[in-house]
């Protein structure tokens, strides 16, 4: 039952085969069995997710109408805000907070009846593309628990590729929905900045951030981005207007006559041969359907990746800046005489981990007078050239695809120590996030030389989502059909029963 | 070839309310140079007349009725503070009033 989609799954419980509590209790099974391995969660709450189950199927045997996904089981990245629940964001300076208030995201996941299995881990306050960063200690890649899950989503996106939640929530800033999807085989969007609500999201990078969904098929995902997505007046970014039927798309599967641009910056060097080889394959796949295949020029990507690690630590060094130890979390060297400066001081100190420090000394170098304009300001001008390249590219083209990764999961510690290395990781889902348009990761295969996952990513223009659902439906189902399978059922057993 | 102090980092540690060991500013300023140089690309591009962008999409105020709506109890609010006193956040001395 576990290995199914939540379609699927969602189909079961209509027919009665299956209760949503049998399914929920199934899931808690499987974090029992895996998770000592996985490390996917940091909190696991049986009692609240069990409660909400009994709810959905007492709901459904009185004859209420409920939503496709109600009483689907779900994992929760760590830095949505859940009323009740401890909220870490990954952070020392977060440890034991309770907050009293869910975040927009989690109330519409619980209207629509799904069932919150738990939080998940994530690098600290969503800085880092590993999950290594966390100061709770690494999530592992189950396709080879030597290797990270990437990052920083990685705790949801392993909770997936494990088996231990059909679907799960993450936030991507940089990256971090798409490399982890990629690097697990499984499928994650980055919705259009300003489709889902930023409220109760914990801020890293305000004009970056967005949270988004995780699933192991392109429907599945979808139908978890329908019930996220949305207009909301607690969160002053988001978009008063039409949402694109997700949905829809996902189950058009047909790509014919549409144009499909490879941006020539995101290939070749840099990027593994295995990597470019599955790219390359999905695109053979995409013209076989009808699609046509047209090269785009986007040279201003080349300094993407030094604007963003410009603009992104710029705007945690001031979003961070509210974890000063006096209304919640942390409080360090509070002793008598000491001063409320010296205590901020040294709290976050102890609660903030190297990652997190570095990035804010370098917005605080960033945005300090004398450099201001050097630094921030030419990355704020190199943000609108990003935004020009795609407008004429998506005069050419429907939709614009890449690699997602340059590389497969790499090893634990193999890049902890060379930010830079790491950086480059993001070089090919930075842009996205610039923009702030929409994009998607779906597994390509695995790469030769490591037989692990490859991700193929989509890139959509704004509030143009439902292209990314449509193409991926369409080479998921190609894909799919070659393969005899979904690529996750390719991954090694983990132990426990499947 | 960027480079930072240990001096200077201290001065941006300082700035931010970071009260770092000598041995992780000794390491942040190592590894600094290298951070900006990636960092300093940026410059390299012709962005004469280039208007910067700080936001992906046009921001307008948003308004609302000044209604009344419920809100945290003063137990709520407070659940979190690490330090608690009369029903408010009990904070360190701000001023020097203990000299």
């Amino acid at each position: 039952m576990i290995t199914q989609s939540a379609a699927a799954m969602s189909d079961a419980l209509a027919k009665g085969e299956v209760t949503s509590t049998e399914l929920t209790q199934a899931h808690l099974d499987r974090i029992g069995d895996v998770d000592s391995a996985v490390k996917a969660f940091l909190h696991v709450d049986a009692e609240g997710a069990l409660a909400q189950a009994a709810r959905v199927d007492a709901d459904r045997s009185s004859g209420k109408k409920l939503h496709p996904l109600a009483g689907i089981p779900l994992a929760l990245k760590d830095v949505l805000t859940q009323d009740g629940i401890p909220t870490t964001a990954g952070s020392k300076i977060l440890q034991g907070w309770k907050p009293q208030y869910d975040s927009t995201v989690v109330s519409k996941i619980k209207d629509a009846g799904i069932v919150i299995l738990g939080k998940t881990n994530m690098d600290e306050f969503a800085m880092g593309s590993s999950t290594e960063n966390s100061a709770y200690g690494p999530t592992f890649n189950p396709w080879d628990l030597a290797r990270t899950p990437g990052g920083s989503s990685g705790g949801s996106a392993a909770a997936v590729s494990a088996y231990e939640a059909p679907l799960a929530i993450g936030s991507d800033t940089g990256g971090s929905i798409r490399q982890p999807a990629a690097l697990t085989g499984i499928v994650g969007v980055r919705p259009t900045y300003g489709a889902v609500s930023r409220y109760g999201l914990i801020a890293y990078s305000s004009s970056l951030d967005q949270a988004g969904p995780f699933g192991r098929t392109v429907l599945d995902t979808a139908l978890l981005h329908d019930v996220m997505a949305g207009h909301d007046p607690k969160d002053a970014t988001s978009i008063n207007g039409t949402f694109p039927d997700v949905v829809a798309a996902a189950r058009k599967c047909d790509v014919k006559g549409m144009k499909i641009g490879v941006i020539k910056q995101l290939q070749g060097e840099g990027y593994q041969s295995g990597v470019q080889a599955r790219f390359d394959e999905s695109l053979q796949v995409l013209a076989s359907l009808g699609a046509q295949i047209v090269e785009v020029d986007c040279p201003s990507f080349e300094y993407a990746l030094a604007a963003y690690y410009l603009i992104a630590p710029s705007e945690c060094s001031s979003n961070l800046a509210r974890f000063d130890a006096m209304r919640y979390g942390l409080r360090v060297g509070d002793s008598d005489g000491a001063s409320a400066e010296s205590v901020m001081n040294a709290t976050r100190n102890a609660g903030f981990g190297h990652e997190v420090k570095r990035r804010i000394i370098l917005g605080t170098y960033a945005l300090s007078s004398g450099y201001y304009d050097a630094y921030y300001g030419s990355a704020q001008k190199i943000r609108t050239l990003i935004i020009q390249d795609y407008a004429k590219a998506f005069a050419q083209a429907d939709v614009l695809v890449s690699p997602t990764a340059p590389t497969t999961a790499f090893k634990i510690g193999e890049k902890s120590d060379d930010p830079i290395a790491m950086y480059l990781g993001d070089v090919a889902t930075i842009p996205v996030n610039l923009a702030g348009i929409c994009g998607m990761s779906l597994p390509a295969g695995l790469a030769d030389e490591d037989n692990l996952p490859v991700g193929f990513q989509i890139m959509a223009p704004a509030m143009e989502d439902a292209r990314l659902y449509q193409v991926g439906s369409a080479l998921e189902a190609a894909l799919v059909s070659q393969w005899g399978g979904h690529l996750i059922s390719k991954a090694p057993a983990l132990g426990g029963s499947k | 070839m960027s480079s930072l102090s240990r001096d200077d980092v201290a001065k941006l540690a300082a700035l931010a309310r970071i009260e770092m060991s000598e041995e992780e500013l000794v390491s942040l300023a190592s590894q600094f140079g290298m951070i900006l140089d990636a960092v300093a690309r940026v410059q390299e591009v012709d962005l004469d007349g280039v208007a910067p962008t700080s936001h992906p999409q046009p921001i307008r105020n948003v308004f609302r009725e000044d209604v009344v709506h419920p809100s945290l109890t003063p137990t709520q609010a407070l659940s979190g503070a690490p330090a608690q006193e009369e029903q408010r956040f009990r904070v360190p001395q701000i001023l020097g009033e203990a000299e």
